[in-house]
C-alpha cells in the first residue's frame, strides 16, 4: 500500500510564515499613502497575531485574515510571482528540498498541508516539486476578498482530518506514512501518522517530541 | 588451599582468595565494591609498554621510512590534489588529553605537503555511519593552528547520504559494491591517519569503511558474518575482515593510499585515577582513600552531574608505534605492537564470566550509555577480546552488570529509540531484523536528515549494534543484568535481572553448579585472551 509524507509548510520547510505574505502584501498597495498605512497596520498587530496564535489558531485566523478584507483578487494572484522570488524563496531552509528529495526517492507521496492562502503558495509548491497541497481559500465576491476563509479552515484538527480523507481517498496507509511540522499546533497531524517528525520545534513541540521519542529535526 | 588459589599465571590474571581485598565493580558511572566469591579469576589489563619518547620523530621516521612505497615526500608533487582521511571521536576512549595524536600527525603531514606545494589539500573525518563530531570536538582533536587554517571548507565530517560527494568504485568478486567519497577517490594521494585503538581497527577497514555509505556497508556489516567470525577481535579469524579486505583490494586497485597507524598503549588514566586498573590487594591507604571520595562525590551528585563529571575525563595513552606506508604490511606491523601490549594467557574458559559495564564504549562520547550500547558492550566487545576459543564456555552465564537505565540521547541515538521500542518487542532475531526493517531505517528521511545536520547516527546504525552481539548472543546460556535499576530493559534485551553481584552469581551457580569456574574482567580493561 502507498504511503506518504505530509509537510506543514511555514516554518517547517520555509523560515517565512503568514505574517511575511502578510506584510509583503501591504508594502505593495495601490499608492504610497496606502502602502504605508497597511504596513503600519500590519506591524502594530504583530503582537495581537502572536497573542491570539497562542490561545488558538481558529482565533488567530479569524483575526489575521480579516487584513485581505478589500483585496482584489486579481491583485493577490498577480503578486504571487513575486512574493515568491522575494520572500518565500530566499526563505527555504537549505534541508527542505533534500528533506523531500530523500522521501521521495522512497516513493512516498509529497503533500503540503499548510494554512497558508493558496495563491501565495502556488508557485512556491511547483518548486518545492510537491506531488499535491492543500491550502486556505480566501473568500472572494465579485472579485473582492472579504477577509474571511472558505471551508474547511486548515488548522490544527482539521489538517488531520483533511489527511485522513484524503489517504483514504487516494489509498494511502497512514501507519507508514511521515508527517513533519514545526509547531504544537500541528500535534494532532502528527499523530495520525506511523512516522512523525518535529522539525525546527518550538519549546512546547520539542518537548512533546522528547516525551514521545520524535526525532527532532533541524532543517535550517 | 589460600596459597595455591594465590598462585600466579600471569601478572594481569589474580585468583582470589579467602583474604583478598573486594573488588572494584565499574557499573554505568558507579563504581561499586564487591567481595568475589573465592576462587574467582580476574583478568586485568597488562601494564602498559612505555610510549615512544618522541612522537614527532617517530612520526618523522614512519613518514621517510615506508612500507612497500616510497616515502611520502617523494610522493608529492606541487599542485597536486591530497586529501587526508582521519579517524573519528569514537577512539581512544575516553577522549585523549590534549595534543592527540592526529593533531602532531596532522602538523607534521600537513607542513610536508605546504613544503613540496601541495596546496589543494582536504581534511575529512572518517565518520562513516556515526555521527558527525561536533565544531569544538574536532577543534580539540585536529588542534587550534590546524583548525584555524583548514576549518570548514577544507576541514569536514565525511557524508555518506550526499549523492554529489560519493562515487562508485566497483564491485568485488562477490558482487559487492563499494562506494567511496568522492574528494577523496578522486583524489591523486589519499592519505589516511589512522588511530588503531582495539584490533579490529585499522587496516582496510579505515577507507573502505570510514569513507564509504550505507550500502557497502550492508554486504559486511551482517548478522551471519559476525557469526562467522571467531572473533572479529581476532583479525586473522573474522570474517568481517577478510570481507573488508576484499574491498581493500578494490581500494587498492583504484587509489593511491598512503596509509598511516598508529597504536598506543593501554594507559587509560595515569596519576590520581591510576588506581582504577591496580590490583586491589595492592591498594594503598591513599587509593583506598581516593576510591572512597570519588563513590561519596559522585553518590551525592544528579546522573546529570555525575555523567558531565564522567565525559570530562580524559586518557592518558602513549603511542607505542606508528608505521606508514602500504595499507596491509603497515596493518600488520601495528597488529602485532597492539597484540603486545593487549594479549593476556588464559588458561582454560569459565562458566560464569563477570562483565562490569563502565558508561565508556565507541558509540556513547558525551553522551548516554543507552540499553543498546550495554549490549553492544556486553556480548559484542567485551565477549569478543579473545583468541582461540571464547572465555567463557558455551552456554555458560554471562553476568553484566550496569543499571539499564531506560535513558536514550535523542540527539545521537534517535533510531537506537524506535529500534529498541518498536522492534524488539517483535523481535531479537538478526536475520529477521536485518531483513525486515534494516533499510527502512536506513532510508527513513528523518534520520536520514538527522545524520546529514544534526549529530545523529545513521538509521542503520542500532542495527549493527545489535548485530554486533550476534556470536555472543549464540554463544552464552544465559544474560543476567546485575545491579539492572528496571525489569523492562533486561527483559526486552533477552535477559534476567538481579538486584546486586551476589545474587546474580548465586542465581548463575544455580544454572551451571557449585563448582562453577567464575571469571571477572575487571573494568577498565582492554584486553585480548590467548586463550588456551
Amino acid at each position: 500500500m502507498a504511503a506518504a509524507a505530509f509537510y506543514d509548510l511555514e516554518g517547517t520547510l520555509v523560515s517565512t510564515n503568514l505574517v511575511h505574505t502578510l506584510g509583503f502584501y501591504a508594502r505593495n498597495q495601490q499608492g504610497l499613502m496606502r502602502s504605508l498605512r497597511k504596513s503600519a497596520a500590519t506591524l502594530v498587530s504583530i503582537p495581537l497575531f502572536a497573542a491570539a496564535d497562542s490561545y488558538s489558531r481558529m482565533v488567530f485566523n479569524d483575526i489575521f485574515f480579516r487584513r485581505y478584507k478589500g483585496e482584489p483578487e486579481d491583485r493577490l494572484r498577480f503578486f504571487a510571482g513575486e512574493l515568491f522570488e522575494n520572500v518565500l524563496r530566499p526563505g527555504v531552509f537549505p534541508g527542505a528540498i533534500e528533506l523531500i528529495q530523500k522521501s521521495r526517492s522512497l516513493g512516498l507521496r509529497q503533500v503540503v498541508v499548510t494554512g497558508a492562502l493558496d495563491f501565495s503558495v502556488e508557485p512556491l509548491m511547483r518548486y518545492l516539486g510537491v506531488d499535491d497541497f492543500v491550502a486556505n481559500r480566501l473568500e472572494f465576491v465579485n472579485g473582492v476578498a472579504t477577509g474571511r476563509l472558505l471551508p474547511p479552515v486548515l488548522a490544527s484538527a482539521t489538517k488531520a482530518s483533511w489527511i485522513r480523507t484524503y489517504a483514504e481517498r487516494e489509498g494511502l496507509n497512514l501507519n507508514e506514512s511521515y508527517a513533519y511540522s514545526d509547531s504544537m499546533s500541528d500535534l494532532p497531524m502528527l499523530s495520525i501518522v506511523g512516522h512523525p517528525a518535529a522539525v525546527n520545534p518550538d519549546m512546547r513541540l520539542r518537548q512533546t517530541a522528547l516525551h514521545h521519542d520524535w526525532p527532532i529535526l533541524n532543517l535550517k | 588451599m589460600a596459597l595455591q588459589l594465590r598462585r600466579k599465571v600471569h601478572e594481569s590474571v589474580v585468583f582470589i582468595d579467602r583474604d583478598s581485598a573486594p573488588r572494584i565493580i565499574s557499573s554505568g558511572m558507579d563504581f561499586q565494591l564487591e567481595d568475589l566469591p573465592v576462587g574467582t579469576r580476574v583478568i586485568y589489563p597488562n601494564a602498559p609498554i612505555k610510549g615512544l619518547p618522541n612522537r614527532e620523530a617517530a612520526i618523522r621516521y614512519a613518514l621517510n621510512h615506508p612500507h612497500d612505497c616510497d616515502p611520502l615526500y617523494a610522493q608529492l608533487e606541487p599542485g597536486m590534489k591530497v586529501t587526508v582521511a582521519i579517524d573519528d571521536i569514537s577512539m581512544p576512549l575516553p577522549p585523549m588529553r590534549t595534543p592527540d595524536i592526529r593533531q602532531t600527525a596532522l602538523e607534521i603531514l600537513l607542513d610536508l605537503l605546504h613544503a613540496n606545494g601541495v596546496d589543494d589539500v582536504h581534511l575529512i573525518i572518517a565518520i562513516s555511519l556515526h555521527r558527525r563530531m561536533t565544531e569544538s570536538e574536532i577543534k580539540r582533536m585536529v588542534g587550534p593552528r590546524v583548525f584555524k587554517e583548514f576549518w570548514p571548507e577544507r576541514l569536514y565530517n565525511h557524508d555518506a547520504e550526499d549523492p554529489d560527494r560519493m562515487v562508485t568504485i566497483g564491485e568485488t568478486r562477490h558482487k559487492e559494491v563499494l562506494r567511496l567519497n568522492r574528494r577523496a577517490a578522486e583524489s591523486d594521494l589519499l592519505i589516511y591517519l589512522n588511530y588503531n585503538f582495539v584490533p579490529m581497527n585499522g587496516g582496510h577497514k579505515s577507507v573502505a569503511v570510514g569513507l564509504c555509505d550505507y550500502e557497502s556497508l550492508r554486504p559486511h556489516h551482517e548478522p551471519q558474518t559476525i557469526l562467522d567470525s571467531d572473533s572479529y577481535m581476532d583479525p586473522a579469524n573474522s570474517e568481517l575482515t577478510r570481507k573488508i579486505n576484499r574491498m581493500g583490494e578494490l581500494v587498492d586497485e583504484h587509489l593511491n593510499v598512503f596509509h598511516i597507524e598508529t597504536t598506543v598503549n593501554n594507559q587509560m588514566f595515569k596519576g590520581e585515577l591510576s588506581f582504577l586498573t591496580k590490583n586491589e590487594d595492592e591498594f594503598s591507604a591513599y587509593d583506598r582513600m581516593k576510591y572512597e571520595a570519588m563513590r561519596f562525590t559522585m553518590s551525592k551528585m544528579p546522573r546529570a552531574a555525575q555523567r558531565k563529571m564522567y565525559n570530562a575525563l580524559t586518557s592518558d595513552y602513549e603511542m607505542i608505534a606508528v608505521e606508514a606506508g602500504r595499507t596491509d604490511p603497515v596493518h600488520e606491523r601495528i597488529i602485532e605492537k597492539s597484540m603486545q601490549q593487549y594479549v593476556v594467557p588464559i588458561e582454560g574458559q569459565c562458566d560464569i564470566l563477570i562483565c562490569p559495564i563502565p558508561e565508556i564504549s565507541p558509540y556513547n562520547v558525551y553522551s548516554t550509555l543507552n540499553p543498546l550500547l550495554v549490549q553492544v558492550m556486553a556480548l559484542g566487545y567485551h565477549f569478543n577480546m579473545y583468541r582461540g576459543k571464547p572465555l567463557l564456555k558455551k552456554g555458560g552465564v554471562l553476568i553484566l552488570h550496569h543499571p539499564c537505565y531506560d535513558e536514550f540521547d535523542h540527539v545521537q541515538h534517535p533510531s537506537y529509540i524506535e529500534f529498541f521500542n518498536r522492534l524488539l518487542p517483535e523481535t531479537r532475531d538478526s536475520h529477521t531484523l536485518r531483513e525486515k526493517y534494516e533499510r527502512e531505517f536506513a532510508t527513513n528521511p528523518s534520520y536520514i536528515e538527522m545524520y546529514r545536520r544534526g549529530h545523529a547516527y545513521h538509521g542503520a546504525h542500532p542495527f549493527y549494534m545489535w548485530y554486533w552481539g550476534e556470536n555472543g548472543r549464540a554463544h552464552v546460556g544465559r544474560v543476567i543484568a546485575a545491579g539492572a535499576e528496571n525489569a523492562h530493559v533486561p527483559a526486552a534485551l533477552g535477559w534476567e535481572r538481579a538486584d546486586n553481584l551476589t545474587e546474580a552469581i548465586a542465581m548463575a551457580r544455580s544454572y551451571v553448579g557449585r563448582s562453577a569456574q567464575i571469571t571477572m574482567l575487571h573494568q577498565p580493561v582492554i584486553a585480548i585472551c590467548d586463550m588456551s
